[in-house]
């Protein structure tokens, strides 16, 4: 469906309140009387709490509360993990510590007070007598042995699993070769720009609690913070404002939410938390943090035979919403974009003393798509082949989807040549690779690196996923005929304010600003899922394009009431319902149906109709008015959906990434990035092209920037932006994006979702572009990120060692 | 230990006493009521606490209240003039130069300054200009676009 504003670049509807700073975002919302909460967190990785003495900050100037450990445990139910796999380890995962800190940052007091300031200064006023415990940092080591993080557990694995399916011990036997690889999957930090936050109010006479949260997913965060507190839901109101980002980080439930409901319940006070940069870093959840070993086995003439991957899993000290299934999501992914008869995954999820690895934009994706897309450059190398020869010899045509993979999955559509071919024309593929012979000669190090991803997005049948993968919408036309939308979904940057009133306008045919987009707040919205995992308009949307449907079915009997015919005769189009023109003649003029001078709707203007035709507009009006409709109708104009998916989308690209290395500097510049990206049918080609741009940095951050490290002792070094590279501006080269467009046959608007397409498709290529580069030394693999230090080390051949001495 | 302190906000002069450790980012939001400028890191680093000190961009949050005595501040609520938008706030809009939009008043500010200093920026002038502005979501191309987009606007011509 392409209309007058589904397709079109369409400036976004939210952004007037953005650019003016008028957004309210957690911290914006000021409530009187509002108490401040300030947290005591562990700064040891691993060790017993001998005693924690609050008794000085509870006399501090200001204190109105301190909460420690054990007050809160006996009150407030554990941090929730919805994932239920065979034979899980799953710890206790209290708001705040009690007997022991499992993590730097882990929460073992919270002080309330009348400003943040004075429950920052009574913070340092409390005494943690530590016993500092060995620490247990790196997950493979962890998985053989060693300290025990969960003595109840005996052991730092939480879990293993194998998935696949084929022979694959034969596969890889009858291979001409067998590659084998060692790969690192190095721990992210998500850093949405705002941290976490919350407001808690308490309203002890409607025994009304309403917790205002940076959250990707309010509805789930109600139902579980219901549960954890110990009150009925529908007395849990829960409002995600303007939310600074999200990235996975805020798909969750933290403990933190519970406790300032808690506390607000306590006190009968609103309370508020606004987390640190520094507890952003420590305490909200990380992404990624996999340390793998892949053996792909192919023919002589680069026909991929099965692909094996045994995964160590780095989980951090206790699960957060989806913690252990992260793993479980790469398994799935392992095919690619290509044929590949038999594939395991054995992945061993291990306790360590971090903060939990949760999903972080991609989720287990960008790691099978780095680890498969490395694989096949392997591969591509052995066989001293192109790499774009290498993939073209694996796609599944476009004629064989549903395709079927060796991980279960069915994928829905695709034309990965298609995509291929148009990135190769766009960058001149054979022309860089001239340019890069050429460059070779003059000494110069150019790299090209090629990923064909897929991915799997519209998170997704209710089957597969932990807590329920449809999504919900309620479409109205209000009295005076301006149309409200109420979608589950929860975007926060996206940009469905905008995509979702795109599709009602042009569905109804009405201007797009008389539609208004309604999330983010448990009392307004029917329940909803939320917005993750590419899914907000693939599932969101389609619910929306269902629920208007619904509407119109109800509207065209009363307007063909109003117009005193029958449905048939009547046909809507540009928001008016007209009578066919041979019947147009025949109908008589409908009596008013709203007597004139009475309140309250004087002030409405009559519904009109002229005997040929009736607008939206007056239809709502009437259906409201409830004066004249067909018999056995229902009053009012509205219609509520909750579409389900029958299966997952599989959006898929190429990305071509050109660099330079500095021979002085080690240095990597960028010269080209060219990027084509399918993910079906595009609502608004602006809002895509902003995804896969954010996206695409955020690879770059991966591959070239980007760490999570903890020292040995578990200590966090990374512990502000300080030290933790988050791509900017001037890091970044102008990426050229074209699109193919193959619809997905798995909604009715044919779209396959992009929010995670940049950083899942991008990592590889630039990683490949790297190691393309630096070839004539020999380099087949570097793990990431590829720091210049690294770099500068292969050109001039020392080792740390040596440069130490 | 509380000091008075006399500035212009957005126009409007103000007096307040304040502590003299109170950040010029949480006088602004806490005490002036204007929450546009945001807090993102607290070191300096993102950039999300800009405003224009004497017509000078800078980060809200490593200066003190106390060292905006006598200052003119302007924050993004009070960029627009007249009910007009600025020229880079048209430009964040046109081009889609934002999406969460947190990082965007810093962002806008910071661009307001760099085309200030130079009206016709190159892509290279405007990176580099953003330096100390970090974004998230966007990956910045659509920023660059809406500083261009501002600067043919003349944003740069404009006091």
């Amino acid at each position: 469906m392409a209309g007058k504003y589904v397709g079109q670049r369409v400036k976004r509807t939210e952004d007037p309140r953005l650019i003016k700073g008028l957004a309210h975002y957690v911290d914006d919302v000021k409530l009187p009387d509002t108490l401040h909460v300030v947290f005591v967190r562990s700064i040891y990785a691993h060790a017993r709490l001998r005693k924690v003495d609050t008794s000085s900050a509870a006399k501090a100037p200001g204190v109105v509360a301190v909460y420690a450990g054990k007050d809160a445990a006996k009150k407030i139910g554990p941090v929730p993990c919805a994932s239920a796999l065979p034979d899980l380890k799953v710890p206790d995962y209290r708001v705040l510590a009690t007997d022991k800190v499992l993590f730097v940052g882990h929460p073992i007091a919270a002080i309330v007070a009348n400003d943040r300031f004075a429950a920052r200064d009574a913070a340092d006023l409390v005494s943690v007598d530590y016993d500092e415990l060995p620490a247990v940092v790196n997950e493979e080591e962890a998985a053989k042995g060693g300290p025990v993080i969960h003595e109840q557990f005996k052991t730092n694995v939480a879990y293993k699993l194998t998935a696949g399916e084929g022979d694959i011990d034969a596969a890889l036997k009858s291979a001409d070769r067998v590659i084998k690889q060692r790969m690192v999957n190095q721990r992210l930090a998500p850093v949405a720009m705002e941290p976490r936050g919350v407001l808690a109010r308490y309203l002890p006479g409607e025994q009304e609690l309403t917790i205002w949260t940076s959250t990707q997913i309010p509805h789930l965060a109600r139902t579980q913070l219901a549960l954890m507190i110990g009150i009925p839901e529908n007395k849990v109101r829960v409002i995600a404002p303007e939310v600074g980002g999200g990235f996975g980080s805020k798909l969750n439930v933290y403990g933190e939410e519970a406790l300032l409901g808690w506390i607000s319940m306590q006190l009968g006070r609103p309370v508020k938390w606004i987390e640190t940069r520094r507890e952003n870093m420590q305490a909200t959840i990380h992404g990624r943090g996999q340390i793998g070993y892949i053996e792909i086995g192919c023919k002589n003439d680069g026909t991929l035979t099965g692909l094996r991957y045994n995964v160590f899993a780095d989980l951090g000290a206790y699960f957060q919403l989806l913690t252990p299934a992260i793993p479980t999501l790469t398994g799935l992914m392992l095919s690619g974009a290509y044929r590949i008869p038999a594939i395991q995954i054995n992945v061993t999820g291990v306790f360590t003393n971090k903060m939990a690895t949760d999903a972080y934009r991609g989720a287990g994706r960008p790691e099978a798509t780095y680890v498969v897309e490395r694989a096949v450059d392997l591969v591509a190398a052995e066989l001293g082949k192109d790499p774009v020869e290498v993939r073209r010899k694996n796609f599944p045509a476009p004629n064989e989807f549903p395709f079927k993979t060796a991980t279960g999955l069915f994928y829905d559509s695709g034309n990965y040549e298609g995509a291929l071919k148009k990135a190769l024309q766009m960058a001149d593929y054979t022309k860089l690779r001239e340019e890069q012979k050429k460059a070779r000669k003059d000494g110069r190090l150019m790299g090209i690196g090629v990923s064909t991803y897929v991915e799997i997005c519209a998170l997704g049948p209710s089957q597969a996923m932990p807590a329920g993968g449809w999504e919900s919408a309620t479409v109205r036309i209000e009295p005076t005929g301006k149309v409200t939308v109420l979608t589950g979904a929860s975007p926060h940057g996206q940009g469905q304010e905008t995509s979702f009133a795109q599709i009602a306008a042009d569905e109804l045919g009405v201007d797009i600003n008389d539609v208004t987009v309604i999330h983010g707040d448990t009392s307004i919205v029917q329940y909803g899922i939320g917005t993750f995992g590419s899914r907000a308009t693939a599932v969101g949307g389609t619910a929306v394009l269902v629920a208007i449907e619904k509407l119109k079915e109800k509207a065209h009997k009363i307007a063909a009431h109003m117009l005193e015919s029958e449905t048939g005769n009547v046909a809507f189009r540009e928001g008016k319902y007209s009578l066919s023109s041979k019947r147009a003649k025949a109908a008589s003029v409908p009596e008013p149906v709203l007597p004139a001078g009475e309140a309250p709707a004087a002030a409405l203007p009559n519904p009109s109709a002229d005997g040929k035709g009736v607008t939206l507009q007056d239809v709502a009006l009437a259906a409201h008015l409830a004066k004249n409709l067909p018999p056995d109708t229902e009053p009012g104009l509205s219609a509520t959906y909750f579409f389900e998916p029958k299966n997952f989308t599989f959006p898929f690209g190429t990305h071509i990434a050109v660099v330079e290395i500095d021979r002085e500097t080690g240095e990597i510049k960028f010269l080209r990035y060219v990027a084509v990206d399918d993910c079906g049918k595009v609502i608004n080609p602006m809002l895509v092209d902003g995804q896969v741009q954010g996206g695409i940095v955020q690879s770059i951050g991966q591959a070239l920037y980007e760490q999570v490290v903890y020292d040995e002792q578990g200590q966090l070094v990374t512990g502000t932006l300080m030290d933790y590279a988050v791509p900017k501006a001037s890091m970044i080269p102008w990426f050229e994006l074209e699109r193919t467009e193959t619809p997905s046959p798995v909604n009715p608007l044919g779209v396959k979702g992009v929010g995670e397409a940049g950083t899942i498709g991008a990592t590889p290529a630039i990683v490949g572009a790297v190691v393309d580069a630096l070839a004539p030394y020999g380099i087949r693999h570097l793990d990431m990120p590829i720091l210049p230090e690294a770099v500068w080390r292969i050109i001039h051949k020392k080792s740390p060692s040596r440069m130490a001495s | 230990m509380k000091t008075k302190i006399k500035l212009r906000v957005n126009g409007v002069e103000r007096q307040d006493e304040v502590e003299s450790r109170l950040l010029l980012v949480h006088y602004l939001r806490d005490v002036a009521n204007l929450t546009g400028t945001h807090v993102g890191c607290e070191t300096s680093l993102c950039g999300a606490c800009t405003v224009l000190m004497d017509g000078q961009a800078v980060k809200s949050c490593t200066i003190f209240a106390v060292q905006a005595d006598g200052a003119k501040i302007t924050t993004i609520e009070g960029l627009a003039t007249n009910g007009k938008l600025h020229p880079v706030q048209e430009g964040f809009w046109e081009r889609h130069g934002l999406q969460c939009g947190y990082c965007t008043p810093g962002m806008i500010v910071a661009a307001s300054q760099i085309l200030e200093r130079n009206p016709n920026p190159s892509e290279a002038e405007i990176r580099h200009g953003l330096e100390g502005n970090l974004c998230r979501c966007t990956g910045y191309q659509h920023i660059v676009e809406a500083v261009q987009y501002a600067a043919r606007q003349g944003a740069g011509a404009r006091k």
